[in-house]
């Protein structure tokens, strides 16, 4: 995981619920690909098409409301999104995205002070956010022990995948 | 302590944990959904290979039940297999119901105990005293190859309900005034306690729809100390044993919100968003399409009650759609016994099979642009039940009867009860 990045900004408002990340009718779908051709098909399915390799999805409040389904976050990954820097998350989305490996920052004031293309920097290490046009400075949330651990790894899967290899090799 | 934290503090085996604080807890039954084919390719990801315990696990079918497409019925084939394969003890099909009402009238859920599924709404099981809460596929595959789920001690919240409302408000009404003021972030990663008079007299169902709707305030879970009937219900059913927990006396709540819901009347929550709530009494009468009777919310045996009750002997006026959809086999089976069904056929409304149903645009009842939908489920976010140019209005199913009677938003308490009365 790369602890600082600097990519364009794709901004959203508030309560983007997991039904407008991804919308209801296409949750029998299962290949990741496909599941990103669809992200943000909910406000617009020509989201997920033009939306800037790396970017970053920036938001306001109460991000990721809603149902659990992990297809939300397996979208944002697979329509090329690395990061969602937003005001605040809903609890299931921010635990689904964290064992996925996508880093999610939480950024009092960041929906206001940042326009659709512009230039984040964000070190993940610190919460500082740069927008890189502007100079404007904001300090985001520092992510917690627990969530680093698994970003670090890349995800929940590979932490996982050591310590089946371990269980299993122990039993036999 | 608080019950909660009591609950979690056992199912960790620490002594007494602190907000905040990050436990492994021990999961008494895991619960996976027809929406999460994915938990089983992460499980296999991880290098899974047997379930941690063939009895705690359970799928079953209720987002698509009857299969509507190829994809959905492959979807469903590769999880009975799965269930096959690891000899799971319980499996609830498209023939079941919705999972919040078939896990407890299977006797899955009792007090104390700890219980993760995939799926927002598992905070209704606080309804029985027990620690409810959903997480994504991948959480859960790490339930399935190690029995346990990490866990952040969460802040408990009290919403005390005092008072008793007038007849023809619901506890979906209740509900829906609480949202209005604590809105839909105003408990994230939270536990509520609800307490207070209105809870304490409340049935196991009223209970079920408080707790199933704290979710849409972003609360992690929810709880109300089990009372008689809740009790009952459960000794009747339980397939283990079980020890409930109480909040000590003296325990400090991070946070009370006191609300009187005597003289309270129904509630709607408007387009698009849950906390956007107001009274009957300053909602336009606008045009309904559709209403919607049902899923894990709406779609018990007092909902279709409700309903009956406002239907009975008449007729919903042509090219209005009213669907029923009981929330499981047992439900569906009672609410033919007495009738309800059969009376509601009658007036017009489509009944259909147990299952969540249009409440998510999964499959049936899904809404054309510009339609205006009233129902009784959980929701009413842009494009939650098909189109994003789709307007849904929360309310009680007494509220929904009433409205697609009238083809427009109108207060149940106004709707003569004919042949009832």
């Amino acid at each position: 995981m790369k602890i600082e990045r600097l990519a364009p900004a794709f901004v959203f408002g508030d309560n983007i619920d997991t039904d407008q990340i991804y919308p209801g009718c296409f949750l029998e779908l299962v290949d990741p690909t496909e599941i990103g051709k669809h992200c943000f098909a909910g406000i617009d399915p020509d989201i997920s098409p033009r939306f800037p390799a790396g970017g970053i999805v920036v938001a306001g409040r109460n991000f990721g409301c809603g149902s659990s389904r992990e297809h939300a976050p397996i979208a944002l990954l697979n329509m090329g999104a690395t990061m969602v820097v937003a005001e605040s998350f809903a609890r299931i989305f921010y635990r689904n995205a964290i064992n996925l490996g996508l880093p999610v920052v939480v950024c009092k004031g960041i929906s206001k002070v940042v326009l659709d293309g512009q230039q984040l920097l964000v070190n993940l290490e610190t919460g500082i956010i740069t927008v890189k046009e502007t100079d404007i400075v904001l300090q985001g949330e520092k992510l917690g022990d627990h969530a680093m651990h698994i970003l670090s790894a890349g995800g929940i899967k590979p932490l996982m995948l050591q310590q089946t290899a371990n269980m299993y090799s122990a039993s036999n | 302590m608080h019950a909660v934290e009591k609950i979690l503090a056992k199912a960790s085996g620490t002594g007494s944990p602190k907000t905040g604080e990050i436990v492994d807890v021990t999961v008494d039954f895991a619960e996976i959904n027809d929406l999460y084919l994915q938990t089983i390719y992460s499980f296999h990801e991880m290098g899974g290979k047997t379930v941690w315990d063939s009895s705690r696990v359970a799928f079953v079918f209720d987002h698509y039940a009857p299969a509507p497409t190829i994809r959905s019925a492959q979807n469903h084939a590769e999880m009975r297999a799965f269930a096959k394969q690891q000899s799971l003890v319980y499996h609830f099909d498209t023939d079941a119901g919705v999972c919040h009402q078939v896990l407890p009238e299977s006797g899955l859920v009792y007090p104390g105990m700890v219980l993760i599924a995939t799926d927002s709404h598992t905070t209704t099981h606080g309804a029985f005293g027990a620690f409810g809460t959903g997480v994504g596929a991948t959480d859960m595959a790490t339930i399935l190859i190690t029995g346990k789920l990490w866990l952040r001690i969460p802040e408990i919240i009290e919403i005390r309900l005092d008072g008793l409302p007038p007849q023809g408000t619901m506890p979906k009404d209740v509900i829906l005034y609480v949202m209005k003021k604590i809105r839909s972030d105003g408990a994230v990663y939270k536990a509520i306690d609800f307490t207070g008079s209105y809870v304490e007299q409340l049935d196991v169902a009223g209970r079920m729809v408080l707790c199933n709707m704290a979710v849409e305030m972003g609360a992690k879970t929810a709880y109300i100390q089990p009372n008689q009937q809740v009790l009952d219900y459960i000794a009747s059913r339980a397939v283990r044993p079980y020890e409930e927990q109480y909040t000590d006396p003296d325990y400090v709540y991070a946070q009370s919100h006191v609300f009187d819901v005597s003289g309270l009347s129904p509630q709607l929550a408007l387009p698009s968003n849950v906390d956007n709530v107001f009274p009957i009494e300053e909602v336009p009468r606008a045009r309904v399409d559709q209403g919607f009777i049902g899923a894990c919310t709406g779609g018990r045996t007092q909902d279709i009650r409700a309903a009956w009750q406002i239907l009975k002997g008449r007729h919903i006026p042509r090219g209005i759609r009213l669907i029923v959809i009981p929330a499981s086999a047992e439900i569906m089976r009672e609410c033919m016994h007495n009738g309800y069904l059969q009376d509601l056929s009658e007036a017009g409304a489509t009944i259909s099979t147990p299952g969540c149903g249009p409440c998510l645009a999964a499959h049936e009842g899904v809404l054309a642009p510009g339609e205006v939908c009233i129902t009784a489920s959980n929701r009413n976010f842009y494009g939650r039940m098909g189109s994003r140019e789709a307007n849904i209005y929360l309310a009680s199913p007494a509220t929904v009867a009433a409205s697609v009677l009238n083809g427009c938003i109108t207060d149940p308490r106004t709707v003569d009860m004919g042949v009832l009365a």
